[in-house]
């Protein structure tokens, strides 16, 4: 392989470990505070891709604007979610609350098939994402191929912003390691968790609207395959840790793309990998790289 | 300032507290004492919003001249916005905070930044090893250190009544004498304290008034002193 093709391969590695990074942060952070996996974080992915299909088929907005709604819409989702599904069985046993996750999950799917069909749909590509760019000697690739990571990198670092320099940021801290001794103190952590999953969902939201582009079509169950692999990543990379989900979610894209590269008589198991790499790190380290020991795990 | 009347607390399925009445004079320290399970911690947890099987009445007063306002069916997040505040205990600093996060914590319901940083200063004057470790996790603390910073991060939210459960569990003589010494100038700057222990001795010392708790009913109260002196409760509390 040319030193050319494989930084090609770099980039392509770069891009998709960056979407599942996005996805894996929401894990991360719902586990992190309520130690649920929230089964549903996938789905939110897909909700959010149809707001812009929506937005710029239907109502002709330009695709900045459509993403930006679309983000806003799926974030108000996720919130309404929590209010629905988990708020009311905050205090049952996990197993529960794991129950409505998929409960939630199975809904919004068949809800997507029922007013959406099950028909994939195009998806509009602004011209300036898609045209080639030619990095350099070469390695040539599609603007929206750096475009995800740095705009991956852009929402982490307001992510790291909020949740280490913020007063909502010391809170979300404060209640994954102990909810009654936070509201003692004041916060109110209803208040907090809805925050949580408005974060988790607007980064699974923007991640679902770059996938989107990156495969051009939208359909009911496009969320599912990112979900798992991103809740793989979470897990890899330590769940409850934000920068371990963004470890997590590059090292993902890096081992599929990779082995498909150098091994191309496997391309055909390449969602089999992801699968492999969760069933050793359960096996060899099941807290993570950046994971800390945990009394319950799900 | 504070009122309870015929609080009934269950907890677990048992009859933690069955008919407590008492009450709390503004400016006062007010202890509550009595063995393990005799109700002390489930009366200071219900003040606070934390027990949710009670029955009875709970007033508070936070400025003379009030009306009283019942406190029952309140939140505990609610309780520091009016005025009232619980060390819990074991302490529970959050241990991958730094201390000064701990702090910033405590006055988490509070938007007034001058005066938040007034009162970490006067928190860091009453424990001056706090403002020492400021950057450290709270977890590195050593059992005093996490002590006086759980007593810190309570008044860090500015209140009118402090409630401390069992602040000097665990920690050596010298640090308890801190300890109480500390209690006794925080109510000297205006706090009226609420103490639950089970070091009766230290406790009566500091306390204006007292109760002494069996299986969740009070059997004995009267001012600190008066207990001390009491045969009784010599010889059931202090050691003969």
């Amino acid at each position: 392989m040319s030193l050319d093709m494989f930084l090609q391969h770099c980039f392509n590695a770069l891009t998709l470990g960056s979407l599942y990074a996005l996805i894996a942060i929401g894990y991360t952070m719902v586990y992190g505070i309520l130690r649920l996996i929230n089964f549903a974080h996938g789905d939110i992915l897909m909700v959010g891709a149809y707001f812009v299909f929506f937005g710029t088929f239907a109502f002709g907005w330009p695709w900045g604007i459509a993403a930006i709604m679309a983000i806003a819409g799926a974030s108000l989702l996720g919130v309404v979610m929590e209010r629905v599904a988990y708020r009311p069985l905050r205090d049952a046993p996990r197993i529960s609350a794991l129950i409505s996750a998929i409960a939630v999950s199975f809904f919004i799917e068949s809800l997507a098939v029922v007013v959406f069909t099950g028909q994939p749909r195009p998806v509009l590509q602004p011209e300036w994402l898609v045209s080639e760019w030619q990095v350099w000697g070469g390695v040539r690739i599609l603007r929206l191929t750096a475009f995800v990571p740095a705009m991956t990198a852009v929402l982490v670092g307001i992510l790291l912003y909020i949740v280490y320099r913020t007063k909502p940021g010391l809170a979300m801290r404060a209640i994954s390691k102990d909810i009654e001794t936070t509201r003692l103190l004041g916060v109110r952590v209803d208040n907090i968790i809805a925050f949580t999953f408005c974060i988790g969902s607007a980064l699974a939201a923007a991640s679902g609207i770059m996938w989107a582009l990156r495969y051009p079509q939208v359909h009911p169950y496009m969320g599912i395959m990112p979900g798992l692999k991103a809740f793989i990543a979470a897990v890899f990379g330590g769940i409850g840790s934000i920068q371990g989900a963004v470890i997590g979610g590059v090292a993902l894209g890096f081992v599929e793309i990779m082995t498909v590269a150098f091994m191309p008589e496997l391309s055909g198991y390449r969602d089999a990998f992801a699968f492999v790499l969760l069933v050793l790190v359960l096996l060899f380290k099941p807290t993570g790289l950046l994971g800390e020991r945990m009394e319950e795990k799900i | 300032m504070l009122e309870i009347r015929d609080l009934h607390v269950r907890y677990g399925g048992i009859q933690a507290v069955q008919g407590v009445s008492l009450s709390i004079a503004r400016g006062s320290i007010v202890t509550l004492i009595g063995a393990n399970g005799a109700g002390k911690s489930s009366i200071i947890r219900s003040i606070a919003g934390l027990n949710k099987t009670i029955s009875g009445e709970i007033f508070f007063t936070r400025h003379e001249g009030e009306e009283p306002a019942s406190l029952m069916g309140l939140k505990p997040e609610d309780m520091v916005r009016r005025g009232i505040s619980l060390s819990p205990e074991g302490r529970r600093i959050l241990p991958h905070l730094s201390v000064e996060e701990n702090l910033y914590l405590g006055a988490y319901s509070r938007s007034d930044r001058d005066e938040i940083a007034a009162d970490l200063e006067w928190v860091y004057s009453l424990f001056p090893r706090l403002r020492e470790r400021s950057w450290q996790k709270g977890g590195t603390l050593s059992g005093g250190e996490q002590q006086m910073l759980a007593v810190g991060r309570a008044l860090m939210s500015r209140p009118d009544l402090l409630m401390l459960d069992e602040p000097s569990l665990g920690l050596a003589p010298l640090l308890v004498r801190e300890i109480f010494e500390i209690i006794r100038r925080i109510n000297a700057e205006g706090k009226t304290v609420l103490l639950v222990e089970q070091n009766a001795f230290a406790a009566l010392s500091v306390a204006h008034y007292a109760y002494i708790l069996e299986v969740g009913r009070v059997v004995l109260e009267g001012s600190g002193r008066e207990l001390l002196e009491n045969p009784k409760v010599k010889e059931a509390y202090l050691g003969g």
